[in-house]
Parts: C-alpha cells; sequence; structure tokens
C-alpha cells in the first residue's frame, strides 16, 4: 500500500521550508489557515504572513500588490472563494499584469464532502484555464505537490494550484521529474490512453490494473499542469493507442477533458471519452461516497476505457 | 412582553439547542459553536415574531428569513423542524448523500429555506433584493438576515449595507451575530471589525445593540425594528460563540466541530433546565 498524504499538508510543510530559503516569500489567508496549511508558515514567519479575514477579492488584490512590490506571494483559501469570490481581482490585478502571485487554493472538488455544493469547486480548472497568462496546476499527490509549490516559486507570473482536502495515495515516485507544462507517463500501454490529473490519476492506475485482467492494455499520461497543455505527450498517445479517456474531479465542461477535447479535435481526432463531474453541482456526503456517486472510481473508468476501445476504427 | 411567553420562548430555545447538539453529535460534521450562539434569536424569529406557515411554505405573505452566515444551518434546521416545516426525524440525516438537509442551506432542497447560502457575504444583498421585490408589490412582509461577525469582513456585505441604507429599506432587519470569533481566533485579531454599531449607522441603519442572549431584549428589538421607518434596522447581538454548552463556550476551535460521543452526555446535562436557566 502506497503513502497516504494530503496536498495541502505537503504545501503547509514545503511553504515553510521555502519561507526558510526566501525571505521574499509573503502568505495571505483568509480565515482558513488551519485548513489551507498556511498556519505552518505563519507559525515560523509570522511577519511574513497576512491573514486578510474573510475577504477573498481584498486577499488577491493585496497580493498583487505584494507582487509588484518585489514580493513572491502566495494566496491560499479554499478553491471555490479563491477562484469564485476573488476571479476578477484575480484577472485584472494579477494575470492581466502578469504579477508573479501564486494562488495556491485547497479543498478543490467534491472530496470537500459533507459542507456539500456551495464548497466544492466542480469549475475552478475551466475558469482558471480561461484565464489569460494563467498558469493552472493540479497535483496528484503529496510528494508531486511538494515539487510543484517548488517550481511555481521560481516561475515568475501567475500560477494556480489546485489541491484536496483528504489524504490521497502517494502515485508518483521520488525521482519522477516535475516540470510546469509537461505531462508524466506513470504507466505504459497501447489500447487506449488515461489522461487524468489531480487524485484521478489514482483511480486510473487502479482502473489499468482492472483492465490489464481483461486484455485490455491502458497508459495512463498524468498530466498536473492543465495549462500549458503537454501536447507533446497527447499526440503522441493518441498516435500510439488511437482512444483517449480524460479524467479529473472537476466538471467535464472546460476542465482538462475539455482542454484535451480541443486540443486533439483540432490535432489529432481519435475517439475520446470526458469522465468528470457531469455538469452539476455537487453535493453532501462523504468523500468516498461523492467520489462513487459521481462516477469517478476505477469501475467508472474501466467502462469509458472500454468504450472508447469498442469505438476505435469505426 | 409578559414574562411567561418570555419563559416559553427560552424554553424552547433550550430544547432547541439540545436538537443542535444531538443533530450535530449524529452528523458528526458541521458547525456547533456558531449554531449555538444564533439559535436564541432564530427561536424568537420563528416563534414569535415572523409570520409564516409551516404548511404553506411559499405562502407570499410570510416574512423571510436569510441565514447569511449559511455554516450555522443547524440552527435554521432545528427551528424549521420544531415549526413544523418537516419531520424532526430529517434532522438525523443532516449532511448525509441523499438528504435534503445539506451541509449549508440550500433552497431548492429544504422547505422553509429561501436561497443558497454558504459562501459568507452574499446573504444581505438577496436580503435587499427581497426587500425591494417585497416594497414593490405592496406587501407588508419583513425580511430577516443574520450575519456573522467575521462575515462582516466581506466587502460585499458593506456594499448591501450601503444599498439598503440609501434605498431606506425600512423592510428589512439584519441580525449581526458578534460572537467575537471566527475559525482563525478573535474577529479582533484576525481582522477587527468593531466598531459595528457606528459603522452600520455611516451606511444609514438604525441600530440597536443588544445581549444576543436575553430572549425579552431580542424581542423588544426585533419589535422596535419593525417600527423604524425610512431606514433598515440593524440588530447588534453580543453573543457567547458556543452558548449552552460550558466547553463549547467561547472557544474558536468548536467552530466547525461536532459534538463526540464522550461530548454529548457532558452537553446534555450542561443543557439541563437547572445547568442552562
Ligand atoms: C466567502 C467565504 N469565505 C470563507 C468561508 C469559510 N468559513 C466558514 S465559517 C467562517 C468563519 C465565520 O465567522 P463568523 O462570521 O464570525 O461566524 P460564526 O462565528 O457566527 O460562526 C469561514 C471563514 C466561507 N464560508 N465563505
Ligand atoms: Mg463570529
Amino acid at each position: 500500500m502506497s503513502t497516504m498524504i494530503a496536498t495541502r499538508d505537503a504545501y503547509g510543510q514545503t511553504l515553510a521550508e521555502l519561507g526558510e530559503e526566501n525571505k521574499n516569500i509573503v502568505v495571505l489567508d483568509a480565515d482558513l489557515s488551519g485548513s489551507t496549511k498556511t498556519s505552518i508558515f505563519a507559525k515560523k514567519f509570522p511577519e511574513r504572513f497576512f491573514n486578510m479575514g474573510i475577504a477573498e477579492a481584498n486577499m488577491v488584490g493585496t497580493a498583487a500588490g505584494l507582487a509588484a512590490a518585489g514580493k513572491i506571494p502566495f494566496v491560499s483559501t479554499f478553491a471555490i472563494f479563491a477562484v469564485g469570490r476573488a476571479w476578477e481581482q484575480v484577472r485584472q490585478s494579477a494575470a492581466y499584469p502578469k504579477a508573479n502571485v501564486k494562488i495556491v487554493a485547497t479543498h478543490g472538488g467534491v472530496t470537500v464532502g459533507e459542507d456539500g455544493g456551495s464548497h466544492q469547486s466542480v469549475e475552478d480548472i475551466a475558469i482558471m484555464r480561461a484565464v489569460p497568462n494563467m498558469t493552472v496546476i493540479v497535483p496528484a499527490d503529496g510528494p508531486e505537490t511538494a515539487k510543484a509549490i517548488r517550481a511555481a516559486a521560481a516561475y515568475k507570473g501567475p500560477v494556480y494550484v489546485r489541491l484536496g482536502r483528504n489524504k490521497v495515495p502517494t502515485v508518483t515516485a521520488e525521482e519522477t521529474p516535475f516540470e510546469i507544462g509537461k505531462g508524466v507517463q506513470l504507466a505504459d500501454g497501447t489500447d487506449l490512453t488515461f489522461v487524468t490529473t489531480g487524485l484521478m490519476t489514482a483511480q486510473a492506475l487502479a482502473a489499468a490494473e482492472t483492465l490489464k485482467g481483461e486484455g485490455i492494455s491502458a497508459r495512463v499520461v498524468h498530466l498536473a499542469t492543465v495549462k500549458p497543455l503537454d501536447g507533446d505527450i497527447l499526440l503522441k498517445a493518441a498516435r500510439e493507442t488511437g482512444a483517449i479517456v480524460t479524467a479529473e474531479e472537476h466538471s467535464i465542461v472546460g476542465g482538462l477533458g475539455g482542454a484535451v477535447a480541443e486540443f486533439l479535435g483540432e490535432n489529432s481526432p481519435v475517439p475520446l471519452k470526458r469522465v468528470g463531474v457531469n455538469d452539476r453541482f455537487g453535493t453532501s456526503g462523504k468523500a468516498e461516497e461523492l467520489l462513487k456517486y459521481f462516477g469517478l472510481m476505477p469501475a467508472d473508468l474501466v467502462e469509458a476505457a472500454r468504450g472508447v476501445v469498442a469505438r476505435k476504427g469505426k | 412582553m409578559d414574562s411567561e411567553k418570555i419563559a416559553q420562548l427560552q424554553e424552547k430555545a433550550r430544547q432547541l439547542r439540545v436538537d443542535i447538539v444531538k443533530t450535530l453529535h449524529k452528523s458528526q460534521s458541521g458547525h456547533t459553536g456558531g449554531s449555538l450562539s444564533a439559535i436564541d434569536m432564530v427561536t424568537a424569529l420563528y416563534f414569535q415574531v415572523m409570520k409564516h406557515n409551516p404548511a404553506d411554505p411559499a405562502w407570499p405573505g410570510r416574512d423571510r428569513f436569510v441565514l447569511c452566515k449559511g455554516h450555522a444551518a443547524p440552527a435554521l434546521y432545528v427551528a424549521l423542524a420544531e415549526a413544523g416545516y418537516f419531520p424532526k426525524e430529517d434532522l438525523m440525516t443532516l449532511r448525509r448523500l441523499g438528504s435534503h438537509l445539506q451541509g449549508h442551506p440550500d433552497s431548492k432542497q429544504t422547505p422553509g429555506v429561501e436561497v443558497c447560502t454558504g459562501s459568507l457575504g452574499q446573504g444581505l444583498s438577496m436580503a435587499n433584493g427581497m426587500a425591494l421585490g417585497l416594497r414593490l408589490d405592496g406587501s407588508s412582509s419583513r425580511v430577516y438576515a443574520m450575519l456573522g461577525d467575521g462575515e462582516l469582513q466581506e466587502g460585499q456585505v458593506w456594499e448591501a449595507a450601503m444599498a439598503a441604507g440609501h434605498y431606506k429599506l425600512d423592510n428589512l432587519c439584519a441580525l449581526v451575530d458578534v460572537n467575537r470569533l471566527q475559525i482563525d481566533g478573535e474577529v479582533a485579531k484576525v481582522m477587527a471589525v468593531e466598531p459595528v454599531t457606528d459603522k452600520f449607522r455611516a451606511f444609514g441603519w438604525n441600530v440597536i445593540d443588544i445581549d444576543g442572549h436575553d430572549m425579552g431584549a431580542i424581542v423588544a428589538a426585533l419589535g422596535q425594528a419593525a417600527g423604524a421607518k425610512g431606514k433598515p434596522t440593524v440588530i447588534v447581538a453580543r453573543t457567547v460563540k458556543g452558548k449552552g454548552v460550558s466547553f463549547f463556550e467561547n472557544k474558536a476551535s468548536y467552530h466547525g466541530v461536532a459534538p463526540s460521543d464522550e461530548e454529548l452526555p457532558k452537553a446534555m446535562e450542561c443543557l439541563g433546565e437547572q445547568c442552562y436557566l
């Protein structure tokens, strides 16, 4: 059994380490520092931590100002509030001037659980992806989150990193490279490719195992960076496996599935199925129940894989 | 109002506190502190002040309640159940998959819930819209909106406060649950919002400052609000987060934590008459 780490925990740790290494790093939160884990940084570097209260729009604007003053602000709250409440501040104050603002949002997707639909962001990847200048990263696990946060700090410009609430299995290896804009192949296969992001990568790896037993060989390509999209790895997958299933803990509208469908539709059309939340709002329930309820389990991916394989050559 | 009626409302609030604790213990997820600080005001609204009809939740003549601080949904749900909007057993399904009792109020699902809240700072704007709409229709219905003190940090609250003052929404009454705590600690330390009364006064509101656990004062303030003409009224209620359960009181750490198995009997003991009143 692989280790289980919540991506937000890995974020909190890494941020505190970065604070040690780089005095220009400053952190802002909106009354959720215990949940987003910026509290670890806040304890170590109280003078570089700003709790802005329940005022997300002001927080993002302030971060843009800090960036203009030469700082590297990390801004955290739940995904729904970072992307929702502060959307136009993200667009106008951060992205438009290409400000060096890092928006690291936790509690993305339906695994927020019991808080329900008001708190489950199923559209944040789509919204952030539509903003020019924005980089969008959705790590699969704890170790990859640590690498992504370091890469975001080193990159100059606005970045949106989407993290989760719950512990997730580690699927990347210590030596798995992380480069913004580059996907990684975590399992090889010839009959179809799962193109996945976030915690759905683990689900796809499990689905690929099941499919093996049925004689279907599935490749798993993990795209931690949803934008800019790694076109090379997608073209290779389309050419070599001839069928694609995308999977994300997000609406099927406009997120990873949307991005992949747009790209392959223009460049290399193959049978494709988007697995995700089917254009609905979330609901209250336990995280594991909701993954099942919204069709985000390995079994759902297995079914989608059979479907695209059956469509090949038709 | 006569003291017997006040005593009845106090007893109702005590029962509803018991319901809140039992409901949250069952769900093992949800917001205890802010539900307990709000319940005396919610009780006064649903069992004394508001015109409403549980048998006909959409009755046009009803007064409206908007729980802007939507995480205190348990306080609203126990009152709605007690009033008869849905069976009390439903409370035990709070936050479960398939329940109509969502983690935050959902007007699509729960009878008696007027709008969807849960994202802080949006409720007062919707209450303004309801008040404007009711006024256009010549309705005598009133709109009540309850906010948290941490919620006052949202800029939209002040846009709404400005608009309510500008449009002289005297059919609107806001109640602010000033329990001095939010998630990360004391409101005064996280991002100070005081002086709350001066801020609302500056936006053209009629301001009433009360002890939010004094049932007589709550009912009197709501009566005074109904009589105030040409201005919206805000009741700035000084409360205790977790009120009624000694070990929940004044603790930020109990904001979003449900009572455990060990805590349940102790909490019930605190809510017993001799220890509570
Ligand atoms: C826009 C938004 N940001 C953040 C949150 C997360 N959140 C839920 S409750 C809460 C604290 C609320 O404090 P307060 O308004 O004082 O409520 P109370 O003390 O009455 O529980 C926060 C930050 C939210 N629900 N909405
Ligand atoms: Mg409060």
